[in-house]
């Protein structure tokens, strides 16, 4: 139609006069319509259950109002007074008075977890001195200050300055190993208290390790996949998929009995003279435990991608090469390899991807240097109870991935990519 | 052996030899039972036969990419059979081509010339050249998908011929093209042998294909060449009636020989009808026979046979316009699907269906062979 149009002088009409547009609309509304009412229920459920969560993690990662809703009076002093200026009598009367409505209204906890997840050993700062808030009379700085001279501290005035607004960008400095100096500029923190960049690192190398041998190991497999014969194809192919009809944790644990000091491995290394009896192998609890747990449970992931892009290459192409003159490997390398980039790509993005989000396995195998950015994550979700921590090292963990999607878009192009 | 060795002595040109080739995939069943077979330098010879009949793996035992179970294959006297395929230098056009779609025409074309290490600037004048050579030219750039049947038929073709191989294998190179498109090429392919000078194995189970294009024809079935010759004396003098049967249309009629005499013979039908025909593989009266005819050898005007033929009645079941062609569908000794064509002449009559006529045969048209076509007469080939 759109061709007939463009080379039309005008718009093409039906035998009544219509446009022809319009008519081919309203013939396709009710399909249309029918096909969005089929899809309606889970475009709901990914809203409901992906979108908003997403949302809302976004969202927590630059947004606390733990401070800001329950110190109103400091709050409105830190507006009224520009960063740099040293706190004077009104603004310890406005922490005395918010202080003290804190501590009525039993919110002073959360207000100082807020500033101790800035300066850490502050929160009993703020719960010791609320609960003696009412017995404070002016002038309030020197009575803060003979109260707990840390109130005298830049830093813990930072804090509070940082956390006034409950938009802060504070938590995606801290993810990123930065802080705010009293005077307001963006510095590195102390080395020694540098983790999540290195964990980011170390998350992304492992992952890649991972995909590598995933890759070195699930090609030939797909390869036997393809070409077997359909009957022993069948069985293979069950053998590949056997590990997904099995529990995550299950398959973990056999991996803590064979990899463990006293588990198989060393035991047959023992046992075969390999190894000296004191000198055990630690293949778990470091990151070698977590590169071979995750690479059994997520080489699925990549076979199954390779598999069915290798299955729809004719055996013809090969036997083409060969006959032209190339070598097998000539063969491999110049025909079959670029014909089965696209699952290659598949493959080695849905296990980058996994792998980079992992969490069950190297909690359980990879003690503390097999540790991933996941558990980080978890940690601050289920312990620390820092959410906004979380969701801004989930949000850099997120725009990660998508940073590579894009690379990989670029580079090899998504449209080339085969999922099955 | 001797007999091979016969064959490439008449032929001391004998290019491609086939030297007590078996082949079996399963250790139990022959699929190619002792192949024996010469093909000359510059021959185009086809091996045509139904699917499964051996004639595509004998290809593949020439290409390299299946080994003999037992036999040697000889190429320009240099046994085979421990070469691999790269080093073979053959040329072969396979059934869906083979281009690969990751690569442009002109990389396609490039690929052999690549791998064997030829510069640029000779490799991309040798393209263009065998480009130029299908028609093809101003293709270089395009990727496979975006060109149609026949193109990529083109370039498949040119692909194969691009690095001058002495020898060329084509895998039924035209099944996949529609009628009109597949007879084009097959003159082309034809075109293209008679210019180079290359010798083409070709393999198809198309008969009309094979007698259009070949020099010879092997006729495969069951693991055996039933039936090596050239088109014309395939067609005219088929050597058993499975070939009867397979090349052209034809009809049979069962019977029992009732005399023998050297080149001439007659036959009982069961009907009880005599007719004459030409002892092909029967030797003794009283043997039973199939005796095959071709349709468009079959009159109905005496006065176009020899005299003294004899004549067997016929029914007239059906009549077909078919243009150039008058079809006739008869019911000869109880045989209603005899088949008897003329040309649309003028002076030719047509035939009402239900009336009777009398029909006839030259003696040499109609040819006396084995009764069953698995039992007897695998002709030896060569």
């Amino acid at each position: 139609m759109a061709e007939a149009t463009l080379t039309g002088p005008t718009a093409l009409r039906t035998a009544n006069g219509t446009p022809l547009k319009a008519a081919l609309a309203r013939a396709s509304r009710r399909a249309r319509l029918r096909a969005f009412l089929l899809v309606a229920p889970l475009l709901l459920f990914i809203v409901v259950t992906f979108v908003l969560p997403i949302g809302q993690m976004l969202h927590r990662s630059v947004h606390n109002d733990a401070f800001s809703a329950h110190m109103p009076a400091l709050g409105a002093w830190f507006a009224a007074n520009p960063r740099g200026t040293a706190p004077d009598e009104a603004a310890f009367a406005a922490l005395a008075e918010d202080l003290r409505a804190a501590a009525a209204a039993r919110s002073i906890g959360t207000v100082g977890t807020r500033i101790n997840y800035e300066v850490p050993g502050t929160r009993s700062l703020f719960t010791s001195t609320a609960r003696n808030a009412a017995r404070l009379a002016p002038p309030y700085r020197e009575a803060l200050l003979a109260h707990n001279p840390d109130w005298g501290r830049a830093d813990v005035w930072a804090a509070m300055r940082g956390a006034s607004s409950a938009y802060s960008a504070s938590f995606y400095l801290a993810a990123l190993d930065l802080r705010r100096t009293p005077e307001g500029a963006v510095v590195r923190v102390e080395p020694g208290q540098r983790i999540y960049g290195q964990l980011f690192l170390r998350t992304f190398v492992l992952s890649a390790a991972i995909t590598l041998i995933c890759l070195a190991l699930g090609f030939p497999v797909a390869h036997l996949l393809a070409t077997l014969p359909l009957r022993r194809a069948n069985l293979l192919m069950i053998l590949v998929l056997l590990p997904f009809w099995t529990s995550l944790l299950v398959r973990t644990s056999a991996w803590i009995v064979l990899l463990q000091g006293q588990g198989v491995v060393n035991n047959v290394l023992v046992a075969l003279g390999l190894v000296p009896e004191d000198g055990r192998l630690a293949l778990m609890h470091n990151a070698t435990g977590t590169i071979v747990a995750m690479t059994h449970i997520l080489l699925p992931f990549m076979i199954l991608p390779l598999y069915a892009v290798m299955k729809t290459i004719p055996p013809a192409y090969a036997r083409a090469a060969r006959s032209l003159g190339a070598t097998s490997w000539t063969a491999f390398r110049r025909i079959y390899l670029p014909l089965c980039a696209p699952g290659i790509g598949a493959g080695a993005m849905l296990v980058f991807i996994l792998a980079v989000g992992y969490y069950i396995t190297p909690a359980l195998v990879g003690g503390a240097s097999g540790q991933l950015i996941s558990n980080q994550i978890a940690y601050h979700m289920q312990t620390s109870l820092n959410w906004s921590l979380g969701a801004a090292l989930a949000t850099l963990l997120l725009a990660a991935v998508l940073a590579l999607y894009w690379l990989y878009d670029r580079l090899v192009g998504i449209d080339n990519m085969k999922l099955g | 052996m001797r007999e091979t060795e016969v064959a490439a002595a008449n032929r001391d040109d004998a290019f491609v030899v086939f030297d007590r080739v078996q082949k079996s995939y399963d250790g139990a069943t022959l699929v190619v039972k002792d192949l024996n077979l010469s093909i000359a330098k510059g021959e185009f010879l086809t091996m045509l036969g139904p699917s499964g009949s051996g004639k595509t793996t004998c290809l593949m035992m020439l290409a390299g990419f299946e080994t003999a179970t037992h036999g040697e294959i000889r190429l320009a006297g240099r046994p085979l059979n421990r070469v691999p395929p790269h080093k073979r230098g053959i040329g072969m056009v396979f059934q869906n081509y083979a281009l690969f779609p990751h690569m442009t025409v002109g990389e396609n074309l490039a690929f052999p010339l690549e791998v064997r290490g030829i510069g640029r600037a000779e490799r991309e004048a040798r393209v263009a050249r065998a480009l130029d050579m299908v028609q093809m030219g101003g293709f270089a750039a395009r990727r496979p998908a975006q060109l149609s049947g026949g193109q990529q038929q083109r370039i498949a073709l040119a692909r194969a011929l691009v690095f001058d191989p002495a020898l060329v294998l084509m895998d039924e190179p035209l099944g996949a093209l529609d009628k009109q498109l597949r007879e084009h090429m097959q003159f082309e392919i034809k075109h293209l042998h008679d210019r180079l000078g290359i010798t083409v194995v070709y393999v198809t189970h198309d008969q009309g294909e094979a007698l259009t294009m070949s020099d010879r024809i092997a006729v495969f079935d069951d693991g055996v060449v039933q039936q090596l010759a050239s088109p014309e004396e395939l067609y005219e003098r088929p050597a058993n009636s499975f070939v009867a049967r397979f090349i052209g249309e034809n009809n049979t009629l069962p019977g029992r020989i009732e005399t023998i005499s050297g080149e001439a013979c007659t036959v009982r039908l069961a009907d009880g009808a005599l007719i004459d025909a030409q002892p092909v593989n029967v030797t003794r009266a009283g043997e039973a026979t199939m005796v095959s005819i071709r349709p468009e050898r079959v009159e109905v005007n005496p006065a176009r046979l020899p005299p003294g033929a004899h004549m067997v009645e016929a029914e007239v079941l059906e009549f077909i316009y078919m243009g150039d062609l008058f079809r006739v569908r008869l019911n000869v000794a109880g045989n209603s699907d005899f088949v008897m064509k003329y040309r649309n002449a003028p002076d030719a009559g047509r035939l009402a269906p239900g009336s009777r006529v009398r029909i006839g045969w030259r003696p040499e048209d109609c040819r006396a062979l084995d009764a069953d076509s698995r039992t007897g007469g695998s002709a030896a080939p060569g």
